[in-house]
């Protein structure tokens, strides 16, 4: 008999989510009650959540990056980047998301993904710099718009890393899929796998591609 | 070997300066709260590996009261004025880039040297570590540039790097905490339960329905785990292996990698991704920390039914 109580701890997150209730408790809150309903007592609870928050550090080792992106936007990283792309004739907040896209996926297949992301790029350089080129498109931006070309800046380095990534051989979701098809005793090799990430690649890229270039209507239409 | 635990000690250190930054900035009403968030998560990073499970339970629980209380917030301390910056920017010029460029230009010479030379057979890196250590490496070495070239104040950095904390806030915590949450959803076995579900409703004959129930599940199981890495050996188990590669012939090499792929556009569209999608909006100050999904949304659906039809023509008409 399947003990279907557990599945309650994620209509707790769904709930939580929507009703914008602080994540972190949220979280925590699910993890407690799921744990209890999986009929786990309270303190191997506390000690499973624990354990799996002291194993996942990693995740967070990212933020040691922020005193660097601190320092250099107290000097004018932000502004500098915004001088340089206003100095660039033609360029548009669409095209330059485009060429971002565009490497982001070809370093991503290249194995190289902590080259760009989120504190690295996203918010130093590329952000600053849509902002700026949208602004020469179209003007002062008002708070929805400058929302919107931000929010666009962080979709396309998600959409350029996750369309991107599975071409590499080496990477770490590929590796997942060759490890479970063969626990059904079906070999693969890396390279019969990352082969067939290229269309969804070419795929992702006409289509965000197609939407940074609304974009860019959007922009020059307003003015 | 440099493995993960010399990270953790200089990231303990980084979040015990975001503590020190924190107090230091005297507009910010909640900075002790700020201060108490970071000095926990340093004592994680510096002394997790003694606490035992259990302390690092209580960890947690503390860190999520601090965050639940509201006792966090940003200040509005700003070090520079916009015209400071302007004029330091004008100054500085496109130099200012290249300190910033230390941090992905010391990645990527990294992974080729430790990838494709014979540094490789060193052992001089733990191989699940390198590119973490690349990362604190180029911080180390930016850091470094930059107080040589620019010559901030001493706690300049400290300041600045406790600002952009506290503006992201818990949020910082936020995928850590996702990732400890499906280890308690592995442990009740969630995982099982929503294979047992799905595999039940599977439609005979029709290779397309199975096609597009498999994709789906994908994106579901990938919005509520936030992670297509948790999805996919749950949902190859359940239709892929048995339905689309056995019973209907498919061409696993599709039905695997354009699976997880069609996972991916789930990962668009969730919050429980938060490192992309939550983390990005507190980052990047969006005021709708749904903004970043809003944004993904119209690309993830076009580019989740191409994925289907990739599988239903690759995977069973080529």
């Amino acid at each position: 008999m399947i003990n279907y109580w557990p599945l309650l701890g994620i209509a707790l997150v769904v709930i939580g989510f929507a009703l914008r209730f602080n994540p972190l408790l949220v979280v925590a809150s699910a993890a407690i009650v799921t744990g209890l309903l999986g009929h786990l007592p309270f303190l191997k609870v506390l000690a499973t959540l624990g354990h799996g928050f002291n194993e996942n550090r990693y995740v967070t080792i990212i933020w040691i990056i922020l005193p660097v992106v601190g320092l250099l936007e107290r000097y004018g990283l932000q502004e500098q980047a915004r001088t340089l792309i206003g100095s660039i004739r033609g360029a548009t907040a669409g095209r330059l998301l485009i060429v971002y896209l565009a490497i982001r996926q070809i370093l991503s297949a290249l194995g190289l993904t902590t080259v760009a992301g989120h504190p690295q790029t996203v918010r130093p350089l590329v952000a600053p710099m849509a902002i700026a080129a949208a602004e020469k498109q179209h003007g002062e931006l008002d708070g929805e718009t400058s929302e919107r070309v931000k929010a666009m800046s962080a979709a396309t380095d998600n959409v350029g890393l996750f369309f991107g990534e599975d071409i590499f051989l080496a990477i770490a979701s590929i590796l997942l899929i060759q490890g479970s098809l063969a626990s059904f005793g079906i070999q693969l090799t890396p390279f019969q796998l990352s082969v067939w990430a290229i269309p969804s690649a070419i795929c992702a890229f006409l289509i965000h591609g197609t939407r940074l270039l609304l974009l860019d209507r959007r922009l020059g239409r307003r003015k | 070997m440099i493995n993960l635990h010399w990270l953790y000690v200089l990231a303990g250190a980084v979040f015990a300066g975001f503590a020190i930054g924190s107090l230091r900035d005297e507009t910010n009403c909640k900075r002790w709260g700020n201060a108490a968030f970071w000095l926990l998560l340093a004592g994680s990073f510096w002394f997790g590996d003694f606490l035992g499970d259990l302390g690092n339970g209580i960890l947690v629980l503390a860190l999520v009261g601090i965050a639940g209380m509201h006792f966090i917030g940003r200040g509005s301390k700003e070090s520079t004025t916009a015209d400071e910056r302007q004029r330091s920017s004008e100054r500085h010029g496109n130099r200012l880039f290249l300190p910033a460029l230390i941090i992905p230009f010391t990645a990527f010479v990294g992974t080729l040297l430790f990838n494709y030379t014979p540094l490789k057979g060193l052992n001089l890196i733990d191989p699940k570590a390198v590119t973490l250590v690349l990362l604190g490496c180029g911080v180390i070495i930016a850091l470094v540039v930059s107080h040589v070239w620019l010559r901030p104040p001493a706690l300049a950095a400290v300041d600045e790097g406790s600002r952009l904390a506290n503006s992201i806030g818990w949020a910082m915590v936020l995928p850590q905490m996702l990732a400890s949450l499906g280890v308690i959803f592995a442990a009740a076995g969630v995982g099982t339960t929503i294979g047992a579900i799905v595999g039940a409703i599977i439609p005979e004959g029709s290779i397309l329905l199975a096609v597009i129930l498999y994709a789906l599940g994908m994106v579901v199981f990938t919005i509520i785990m936030g992670n297509a890495f948790a999805a996919f050996p749950v949902m190859a188990a359940a239709i892929g292996v048995p339905i689309l590669i056995h019973a209907d012939g498919g061409n696993p090499a599709v039905i695997g990698a354009v699976g997880m792929l069609a996972g991916f556009c789930g990962t668009l569209m969730t919050p429980m991704a938060a490192n992309f999608n939550i983390v990005p909006a507190a980052l990047l100050e969006l005021k709708n920390q749904y903004g970043v999904i809003r944004a993904q949304v119209p690309t993830a659906i076009p580019l989740l039914i191409v994925n289907i039809l990739i599988l239903y023509v690759a995977g069973f008409h080529l």
